[in-house]
């Protein structure tokens, strides 16, 4: 069964037909020729596929195109505009975060999704109280936040590094609560 | 006066396709825009041993959206089936669960896979194998093992030399079944254009490819056209081409022209994309008091597929590594109904400094000795199994540094004696080394395009490793101008040819060629070159690899801790020092060395491909059940690296980095393990039930 969707992905307004089985992931590579997000597991087990919906991090993957009709999408090809880069990729190139590049846009995704998530005040699993532990985040908070993002190259120390360079070029001021 | 150029060989340089990888803009394989394809979907065996009787299709035929359903009744028949890995579709014999017996092509993805399910088949079973024993009574010697060395050696008679010994150790460890699992999944796009076929392949190599592929299709090489600008990782899996291609390139010709996409599934990987076998090692030790070997035996059993032998040379690093003057090392293999092993990351080395050097640990223990001293007493003056002299064996000196940077000096050695906050802590070492091999059969070609700049092209793969970005400094520095005004063009066969991204040999061969074609351009046209003018160059053997043994060392430090009720194991801190000759670019070096380790810390903890020999089925087959390391499994971890320039490993001085580090890593955690808590694992991974004794 086919389905119409208008999708904004990048700034920009796609109205397209999908068959109703194809995931938001496979909607943008395999329809609208955004590759940026990458397959890597097609289960929600990799994270290669992150992307922001409204400015949240998902496994792209995990979700079905029509379940979004009408959502704003950000890729890592739409975090900064054309000429320019976003920190959090500035901060990844200058920390060498990544080798092969195939889990690096959902890395860098699921980072700037990430400390948003921390700036809100969400805990994670190894907070010590109610809210995140540190500002800027600690490099234990950084890496178990991370963890859904795996990268087989083994970029983790630079991934850490790349994020805490980030943060800091861009401190967030945490919402007290 | 000399100009000091920017970006060139030695330098810290930015990645040079980091902007594009950044942004996800770098084309992998299933990403190059193609006109109008269509989407495969495989059928798969469901039984490990037997042949199909009826296949229906009738069904998948019919199913909206599919355009053709094959299978080995109707599939084109190849030309060249001696590989039988390859040789797809050919016959209905099965030969393990998972292989290919057939393929969906439809319009979409989704119409594709739906089709596959609607396949019927009946098979007749036949009694299969799938378990590695070191009890089976049909292990046999190979001729040779992997990368053309002898099954078994043996000098003087280390048996009388380990039965006179005044300390022994005799053990058995074993090395799990592991998956490669680079993040990209292995993908084909082909395309028959004509007479000619284009591959959009996921590959270590783009000449590799074509040549392996040219006879299974009968065709010269030259209609074979492999391009893949860039590779989402490999780690050997994608050094040879699998069945997928063949599969692809097959169904290709069944699609009127169309290019056919496909994208292995992560639980497809696991039965098709090769693997590491897994090792049951017997090694044995005979020491004087002091700690002074003097026999060494490493004995090795692994598997192999029926179909196809692959034969891993797990056992070569005991043959050079410590002097002792009695040596055997032999390979036995089980021919299984599995799935075809193939090379992951150091294959030989990986795997097989994990049985010794954790006795060495043992043999440290037992004589008394710090387990550094132990290894410096026993270096040798010269390779123990060729007698030539070692280029650059700087392993004390690895463990020296990292010793010094450790603060290995403050180590008590008594283990299960640091308890704190309900955690055990303890510390482990262990030595690397990986061969430094050239490959011969690189040619690279240099093209002056307009005033100072030059496109340098050879068919070299970057897959991670920082290809693009150490070749462009490779050559500048042969041209001697900046890395800027290098326009370097790779992964395509319509590039000179050029050997695979594997065996730690790709920096070091393709930059051999391209210093070679830089010196042919300065020869033929000066250093003011007319625009348009261009040379060739092509890079021979090494030839000092006649008079020395050529090899990389290193040294791995582990900090672990275990948590006395739960059994729970994390690595605190890890460090790596190397001697690999010269690093061409610190920055992706240091990226390469720690990817290595952290495979290594995987290898240790977590990696461990679990066959069901019931159903010769590998039941974890995807990340939820096959862990790899995540991000919070990594703390403390640095990699350095002695400052050096191996004059005989040709003019670049370099020798290869992609392995070294992934070589003694399992064997330093094991170690610290055992220092943390008194109990000794032989068996990888290193789960928290071993710790509860
Ligand atoms: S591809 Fe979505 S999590 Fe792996
Ligand atoms: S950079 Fe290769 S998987 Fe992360």
């Amino acid at each position: 069964m086919d389905a119409e969707i208008t999708l904004h992905v990048d700034g920009r307004e796609r109205t397209f037909t999908v068959d109703t089985r194809t995931t938001l992931l496979d909607a943008l590579r395999d329809r609208l020729g955004n590759t940026s997000p990458k397959k890597g597991c097609d289960h929600g087990q990799c994270g290669a596929c992150t992307v922001l919906v409204e400015g949240r991090r998902i496994n792209s993957c995990l979700a079905l195109a029509v379940a979004h009709d009408g959502a704003t999408l950000t890729t890592a090809a739409g975090l900064a505009d054309e000429t320019d880069l976003h920190p959090m990729q500035r901060a990844f190139l200058d920390q060498d975060g990544f080798q092969c590049g195939y889990c690096t846009p959902g890395q860098i995704c699921s980072a700037v999704g990430m400390l948003q998530e921390a700036n809100a005040g969400h805990p994670s699993a190894v907070s010590t109280g109610d809210g995140p532990t540190g500002t800027p985040l600690n490099d234990e908070e950084i890496r178990e936040r991370m963890s859904g993002n795996l990268c087989r190259c083994g970029a983790y120390v630079n991934i850490v590094a790349a994020i805490n360079q980030a943060q800091q070029a861009a401190p967030q001021v945490r919402q007290e609560s | 006066m000399t100009v000091q150029h920017t970006g060139t060989a030695g330098q810290d340089l930015e990645r040079i396709d980091g902007v594009a990888k950044v942004r996800g803009l770098a084309p992998y394989a299933y990403e190059h825009q193609v006109d109008n394809p269509l989407y495969l979907h495989p059928l798969q065996a469901t039984i490990s041993r037997g042949r199909i009787e009826t296949i229906d299709t009738t069904q998948a035929q019919a199913a909206p959206g599919v355009v053709a359903v094959m299978t080995h009744l109707d599939a084109p028949r190849l030309a060249g089936t001696d590989d039988a890995e390859l040789a797809i579709l050919q016959s209905p014999a099965v030969g393990f669960r998972g292989q290919f017996i057939g393929a969906v092509l439809a319009e979409t993805p989704e119409a594709a896979r739906a089709a596959a399910a609607l396949v019927r088949v009946e098979y007749t079973e036949e009694p299969h194998e799938a378990e590695l024993r070191a009890d089976r009574d049909d292990l046999y010697a190979p001729e040779q093992v992997n990368a053309g060395f002898p099954t078994d050696t043996r000098d003087g008679d280390p048996e009388s030399a380990i039965a006179a010994a005044q300390v022994v150790v005799d053990q058995t460890y074993t090395t799990p079944f592991e998956h490669n699992n680079p993040m990209e999944p292995h993908t084909t796009v082909a395309q028959w254009v004509g007479d000619e076929l284009v591959l959009h392949d996921s590959t270590q190599g783009v000449h590799p490819v074509r040549q392996t592929l040219a006879p299974v299709f009968g065709i010269a090489p030259e209609k074979i056209r492999v391009i893949a600008p860039n590779v989402g990782g490999g780690f050997g899996s994608k050094g040879v081409p699998h069945a997928h291609v063949v599969l692809t390139a097959m169904a290709a010709q069944r699609s009127n022209g169309r290019p056919v996409k496909y994208a292995l599934t992560r639980q497809q990987m696991f039965f098709l994309a090769g693997y590491r076998t897994p090792t049951i090692q017997h090694v044995r030790l005979g020491a004087d008091a002091s700690g002074q070997l003097s026999g060494i035996i490493h004995d090795v059993i692994e598997q192999t597929s029926r179909i196809k032998e692959f034969a891993e040379q797990t056992a070569v690093p005991a043959r050079m590594m410590y002097a002792a003057e009695n040596r055997a090392t032999s390979h036995r293999v089980a021919k299984l109904d599995v799935p075809v092993p193939s090379w992951m990351r150091a294959p030989g080395e990986c795997p097989g400094m994990f049985g010794p050097e954790v006795a060495m640990d043992e043999l440290a223990e037992a004589c008394g000795i710090d387990p550094i001293e132990l290894r410096v007493l026993n270096e040798p003056d010269i390779d123990p199994e060729s007698g030539k002299p070692f280029a650059s064996r700087h392993l004390v000196e690895c463990l020296r540094e990292g010793a010094r940077r450790f603060g290995w000096a403050d180590r008590d050695p008594q283990p299960r004696s640091r308890l704190v906050d309900g955690w055990y802590t303890g510390t482990g070492v262990a030595s690397s080394t990986y061969p430094a091999r050239r490959q011969t059969g690189n040619t690279a070609r240099i093209r002056h395009d307009r005033a100072g700049r030059y496109s340098v092209q050879i068919g070299a793969v970057d897959i991670g490793t920082g290809a693009w970005t150490a070749l462009t400094q490779i050559a500048a520095e042969a041209l001697g101008c900046n890395a800027a005004d290098i326009d370097l063009q790779i992964g395509d066969t319509d590039f000179p040819v050029a050997t695979v991204a594997g065996g730690s040999t790709g920096t070091t061969s393709w930059g051999a060629a391209i210093i070679a074609a830089a010196q042919a351009f300065r020869d033929r046209h000066g250093d003011q070159p007319a625009v348009g003018a261009h040379a060739e160059g092509e890079a021979g053997e090494n030839p000092a690899a006649q008079e020395y043994a050529l090899h990389s060392f290193g040294a791995q430090f582990a900090e672990v801790q275990v948590h006395a009720d739960t059994g729970e194991i994390r690595v605190s801190r890890m460090l790596g020092v190397f001697s690999a000759g010269r690093i061409i670019n610190p920055r992706t070096a240091r990226s390469q060395f720690l990817g290595g380790m952290t495979m290594g810390l995987g290898m240790a903890l977590h990696e461990n491909s679990v066959m069901d020999p019931r159903f010769g089925m590998i039941v974890n087959h995807d990340f939820a059940e096959y862990h790899i390391p995540t991000n919070a499994d990594v703390r403390d971890m640095e990699a350095v690296w002695l400052d050096e320039v191996d004059e005989h490993a040709g003019k670049l001085g370099a020798r290869g980095i992609g392995e070294i580090g992934i070589v003694g890593a399992a064997a330093a955690i094991a170690n610290a393990a055992y220092h943390a808590t008194g109990i000794r694992v032989r068996d990888l991974p290193l789960t928290a039930d071993r710790f509860l004794a």
